[in-house]
């Protein structure tokens, strides 16, 4: 109880204060996260429609795979990611093992099938919906996915949210593919795990406070970007 | 008689049923065609194979006159109005934006065709708080956008107020005035009797029955439709 006012506490001092590596760990979160979700995002938001909207044999075999990537321990993620870019490794020339560039691989893995499946549920809804109204009307392939992307730019929006969620919060891979390195891989989350390790709880739960913070704030400001959307109200 | 399309040998199978024919039919004239018929007669089936949107088994459909075949000369009102995630304008507006015309001169145009079918309302909000009166016109207002040679409606007065449905039939007798043919389905007879110029009478899947409108409910030649408009319960 009492290191959780003092957690509080201290986050407000550690943020009052700017305090220059609490800024910096922020910001390489944010740097990273942000990233993460815009690069999965174009991956997984037009899969998912593509997916919803498009017949073909192998659609629920995609489908299935997606969902079973979908529950990746983010850890086998990391491990994967470590041994393909570890200096032995097919991709170890690279020289991207312990960068924030890492980082980004691995959680684009990570996140990229949970957009693409809340997408795809999306846009499917929509599709069955829009369906009769945009065959009758002869809209051709590609203007039914600008319609269907347009029309469910909110749900996509979401779905993208649920990415950066994921990512922002994420641990397990990006302590093993960064490692975790003072100013060149410390993040919010590896910077809580170590703090918690040492037995700094109120570090740790400063910490914890900003983290949950921007997840807050992050939301907020995409909730509001939606909102004041000009045209029909949605 | 030639008509301006015809069915031949038309069969419609669904799950291993067949819901439609065989059917052999030519529509002719101009003016407001009422596709007759109880519940599951596949009324809807063929207004949808007519308008390409179902795929038919056997048989084929022949327009006389090839402007007529493509369907983007065609306008379709669903029994359930698709609502576009939009403002009730811009759902209006959608087909010209098909067309490659600019939003601005699409949206001034889905104005206009607001006011020909009588939509009041404010056209900015989102389609969805229109009553369902409200997103039936909207429905015909989008499907005018194209101005259409032939007209489908699907019971589009399955779920109104008297109110509505008056106003709606208004619109047709003016739209039908401008030159474009209708077909629409129905199985509220007082409506049939009211717009019928032709009837098709369906039943199980087969055309039971055509003949012009005054001659059907006068003298319905078959005992389905006989018992059909004496208000007997057909199976
Ligand atoms: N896709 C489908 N699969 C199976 N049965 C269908 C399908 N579409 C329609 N039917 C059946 O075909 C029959 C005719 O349907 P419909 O054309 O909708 O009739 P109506 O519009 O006259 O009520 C109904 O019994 C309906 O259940
Ligand atoms: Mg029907």
């Amino acid at each position: 109880m009492n290191s959780i006012g003092e957690g509080l506490w201290q986050a407000a001092r550690l943020v009052a204060t700017l305090n220059p590596d609490l800024v910096e760990i922020t910001a390489l979160s944010l740097r990273v996260s942000l990233g993460a979700t815009v690069v999965a995002s174009c991956i997984g938001l037009p899969l998912g429609a593509w997916l919803a909207v498009n017949r073909f044999p192998a659609r629920r075999f995609v489908i299935a795979i997606l969902n079973a990537l979908m529950g990746l321990p983010p850890v086998v993620v990391g491990l994967i990611v470590y041994v393909l870019f570890s200096r032995s490794g097919p991709l170890g020339v690279l020289g991207l093992l312990f960068t924030p560039t890492a980082m980004v691989i691995a959680q684009v893995i990570i996140i990229t099938p949970i957009i693409a499946s809340v997408a795809h549920q999306a846009i499917r809804d929509l599709w069955a919906d829009y369906h009769d109204l945009l065959i009758s009307l002869q809209a051709t392939r590609l203007q039914r996915i600008k319609t269907l992307l347009w029309d469910g730019r909110r749900a996509l929006m979401t779905a993208s949210l649920a990415g950066f969620g994921r990512a922002i919060g994420e641990v397990g891979a990006i302590m093993i593919v960064g490692g975790n390195i003072d100013h060149a891989t410390r993040v919010l989350t590896t910077a809580i795990a170590l703090e918690t390790g040492k037995g700094e709880f109120d570090m740790a739960l400063a910490l914890g406070f900003v983290l949950i913070g921007l997840a807050i704030l992050v939301n907020l400001g995409l909730h509001f970007i939606s909102r004041t959307e000009r045209g029909a109200r949605w | 008689m030639s008509g301006w399309v015809s069915l031949s040998g038309v069969t419609v199978r669904r799950r291993g049923r067949t819901i439609l024919g065989p059917l052999d039919a030519t529509l002719n004239g101009g003016g407001l065609t009422i596709l007759m018929g109880p519940n599951g007669a596949g009324k809807t089936t063929l207004l949808r194979v007519l308008h390409g949107l179902e795929r038919v088994n056997t048989g084929d459909v022949h327009w006389t006159d090839p402007k007529d075949a493509d369907g983007r000369s065609q306008g379709f009102v669903f029994q359930t109005p698709v609502l576009m995630r939009r403002s009730v304008l811009d759902c209006i507006a959608y087909p010209l934006l098909l067309d490659g015309v600019s939003r601005t001169q699409a949206r001034e145009q889905a104005r206009a065709h607001a006011a020909e079918v009588g939509l009041t309302v404010n056209l900015d909000q989102a389609v969805t708080f229109l009553s369902g009166g409200e997103k039936q016109k909207m429905a015909l207002a989008r499907a005018l956008m194209r101005r259409p040679r032939i007209l489908f409606l699907d019971e589009p007065c399955a779920n109104l107020d008297g109110r509505s449905v008056k106003e709606i039939e208004e619109i047709l007798h003016r739209i039908k005035a401008g030159g474009t043919r209708i077909l629409m389905s129905t199985h509220d007879m007082g409506q049939a009797r009211r717009l019928a110029d032709d009837v098709l009478f369906l039943h199980a899947g087969k055309l039971v029955e055509q003949s012009n409108g005054d001659d059907f409910f006068r003298s319905p030649r078959t005992a389905e439709a006989k018992a059909y408009l004496k208000g007997e319960i057909l199976l």
